[in-house]
């Protein structure tokens, strides 16, 4: 039995994307009750892409990440009460509370803290993978962004040498119809993202980013190829987001029965039903895991309320590096 | 001992500290094309036939590359990226803004960005958009050293504290101190060259220089209005006023104790800066020092705020010389 049909393989991808998915929906709670300072930017029914994409990674390769980033963040293996932590502005958070929920990540497992330019970490992820290969590495560099960053200079720029100079970075455009408030059909043209490959070289492909196994499956031929020196993949999943662009957004911009035509695609609802169907899980199979995530949450949150806030001497440090021995 | 311009202290620069370190690489816009021109004054000359898998020749791309130069330096390699000229930042800005200059700190510490960054500056009768001294838009931003060599002993110096330093170190480089030659020789170049000794050597990232002592009027400058302030002190000199001469060399941090010590010794500091006067560098030290010596006589020659002319005669006016600091001087001591 390969990997891709093992029982415990398949209930994991439906596990962690049922922790993204309460992770947002508990986290939204926490903002809305006005517990949780800042601003959030939320990924639900999008939690195909990121597990599909982070499952097929291996522990040397990485990801970078936009301000649309607990998902990716879950998916790569980041704790929820690191994130949590992080969140509440706490020192024990992954970024000792000065990055927010927009900058969440961990290196040392894998994560770049999320880049909140649109755009802005897609040249990032092109110099990650110019290291990797300067120095004959064999990792590659996942580098998620939204379809709004197509429109970015800086795609084009990092794309174009990335196909040029065959970097082991495969390019994921979550394209989820709306680039903020704007819908996608408003700033381009071309609206199949996936097309822009061809023009600078390199291979593309649309994926339905609702299939968390599609999207698996594309990833891992977009890392063998990457793997094997053939350069950078495009890989456009299509999804949708169910919820506002931000934390107080009621998302009127999308079309009701267009809402309605996609939550009937829920990436969830979608795989939990194929698992049932293959007789993996049964329904009170799926409503345990989801409480027993919930659970696992509901914990993290406690403890988050008590980690220790920074103090006014966190206030300047971290800005440099100390000088390396010459 | 050798006798060296900036462009070949630089050049020397780079080549040791690419062989004494593997994870240093050189990327920018025509830096390793065979023929070519090593970058556009000469500094990468020879380089790609050294180091072929490390001078990494870009597309016309700043954003792009200077991204690529973050992403590398992130991962533990150590880039060297360049632009042809410093107005060209403002493409890669972003970049170096809000990723190289807040990486570190947004990540709670987690990553470092060892990233040398050099852009030539100046008005060198290029007109408005190959002219402009770029040191303002960078010393203001936290998470960022800038410096800013005048010889080609500090440049190269400087370059190799950059290079070993684990921040993004933005190196600011005068077209008319290079001492470029052949086709990318420049016209009214001035001489920068030092005496070179042969061991290694670094130069402080935070440090200023005084050039020439004097006991009556302290001038601050970098880069030519460095050569400058020491020609208009040895001019001064002439009329039995001693002027001290402080090179900045480090826009930020600025060495407040170099600049204090002089300014309290001789009571009086004219600032010269090459670029318009509002919210330039020299506002900031100027503005420094007040705060820290309250009554402190200072005047500031700068250029006026207005873009960068072409026409010879403009330019001259607006690049501040000699004879303007001499002036400038002479009235900060008659009130």
């Amino acid at each position: 039995m390969s990997k891709d049909n093992n029982p415990e393989f398949l209930l994991n991808l439906l596990e962690r994307m049922i922790e993204i998915r309460e992770f947002e929906e508990g986290v939204r709670f926490l903002f809305l009750e006005g517990a949780m300072p800042g601003t959030i930017h939320q990924c639900q029914g999008q939690e195909a892409t990121a597990v599909g994409v982070c499952s097929a990674l291996g522990k040397e390769d990485y990801i970078t990440s936009t301000f649309r980033g607990h998902g990716h963040a879950l998916a790569k293996g980041l704790s929820m009460q690191e994130m949590l932590d992080e969140l509440f502005g706490a020192t024990t958070g992954c970024c000792k509370g000065k990055g927010g929920s927009m900058h969440i990540g961990n290196i040392d497992k894998g994560m770049v803290p999320g880049v909140a330019i649109v755009g802005g970490g897609i040249p990032l992820a092109a110099g990650m993978a110019l290291s990797l290969k300067l120095n004959k590495n064999p990792g590659v560099i996942a580098c998620f962004f939204g379809d709004g960053a197509v429109a970015e200079g800086a795609f084009h720029e990092a794309v174009n040498m990335a196909s040029l100079w065959n970097l082991p970075v495969i390019f994921v455009c979550e394209n989820n119809l709306y680039g903020a408030s704007t819908r996608i059909d408003l700033v381009m043209k071309n609206t199949t993202i996936s097309e822009r490959a061809a023009s600078y070289g390199f291979g593309g492909e649309t994926v339905d980013g609702n299939n968390v196994l599609a999207v698996h499956e594309a990833t891992k031929q977009a890392l063998t190829r990457c793997r094997s020196g053939q350069g950078p993949y495009l890989l456009e999943l299509l999804t949708y987001r169910r919820v506002g662009h931000s934390r107080r957004d009621p998302g009127h911009y999308q079309p009701k029965s267009e809402r309605q035509d996609w939550f009937s695609r829920d990436p969830i609802n979608y795989f939990a039903s194929r698992l049932i169907a293959d007789g993996l899980i049964d329904a009170q199979g799926v409503k345990e895991l989801k409480d027993t995530v919930i659970a696992r949450f509901e914990a993290a949150v406690k403890q988050a309320k008590r980690a220790p806030m920074p103090t006014l001497a966190d206030l300047e440090t971290d800005v440099f590096a100390a000088k390396e021995p010459a | 001992m050798k006798r060296q311009s900036i462009a070949e202290a630089l050049r020397d620069g780079i080549v040791e500290e690419m062989q004494r370190d593997p994870r240093v690489f050189c990327i920018g816009e025509d830096i390793g094309v065979p023929g070519g021109w090593g970058g556009a004054f000469t500094v990468t000359l020879g380089l790609h036939e050294k180091f072929p898998d490390r001078t990494i020749n870009t597309p016309i791309a700043e954003l792009g590359f200077f991204g690529i130069a973050v992403g590398a330096a992130i991962m533990g390699s150590r880039p060297i990226a360049d632009v042809q000229y410093g107005d060209f930042l403002f493409l890669a800005s972003d970049q170096i803004i809000n990723n190289a200059a807040k990486l570190r700190y947004m990540s709670g510490g987690q990553l470092s960005v060892p990233l040398v960054m050099r852009a030539p500056v100046g008005a060198t009768g290029r007109g408005s958009q190959h002219a402009q001294n770029m040191e303002r838009f960078f010393t203001c931003v936290p998470g960022l050293k800038v410096v800013a060599p005048s010889n080609a002993y500090d440049a190269k110096g400087l370059l190799k504290a950059a290079v070993r330093d684990d921040n993004p170190v933005m190196i600011f480089e005068h077209k008319l101190l290079y001492g470029s030659k052949g086709a990318r020789a420049e016209p009214g170049a001035v001489d920068a060259t030092s005496d070179i000794p042969e061991y290694d050597f670094t130069v402080p990232l935070d440090k200023a220089a005084v050039i020439r002592e004097g006991g009556d009027v302290t001038l601050i400058a970098w880069l030519l209005m460095a050569h400058f302030s020491h020609a208009a002190a040895v001019d001064l000199a002439r009329s039995s006023i001693a002027a001290e001469v402080v090179d900045v060399r480090s826009l930020s941090p600025l060495d407040w104790n170099t600049l204090l010590a002089s300014a309290r010794k001789t009571g009086r500091v004219v600032i010269v800066e090459e670029g318009p006067k509002s919210g330039g560098v020299g506002a900031e030290i100027a503005a420094g020092l007040s705060e820290r010596l309250p009554g402190l006589a200072i005047a500031r020659v700068a250029s006026p705020d207005i873009p960068v002319p072409f026409s010879p005669t403009l330019e001259h006016a607006y690049r501040p010389d000699a004879a303007r600091i001499t002036d400038a001087v002479r009235r900060l001591l008659a009130h």
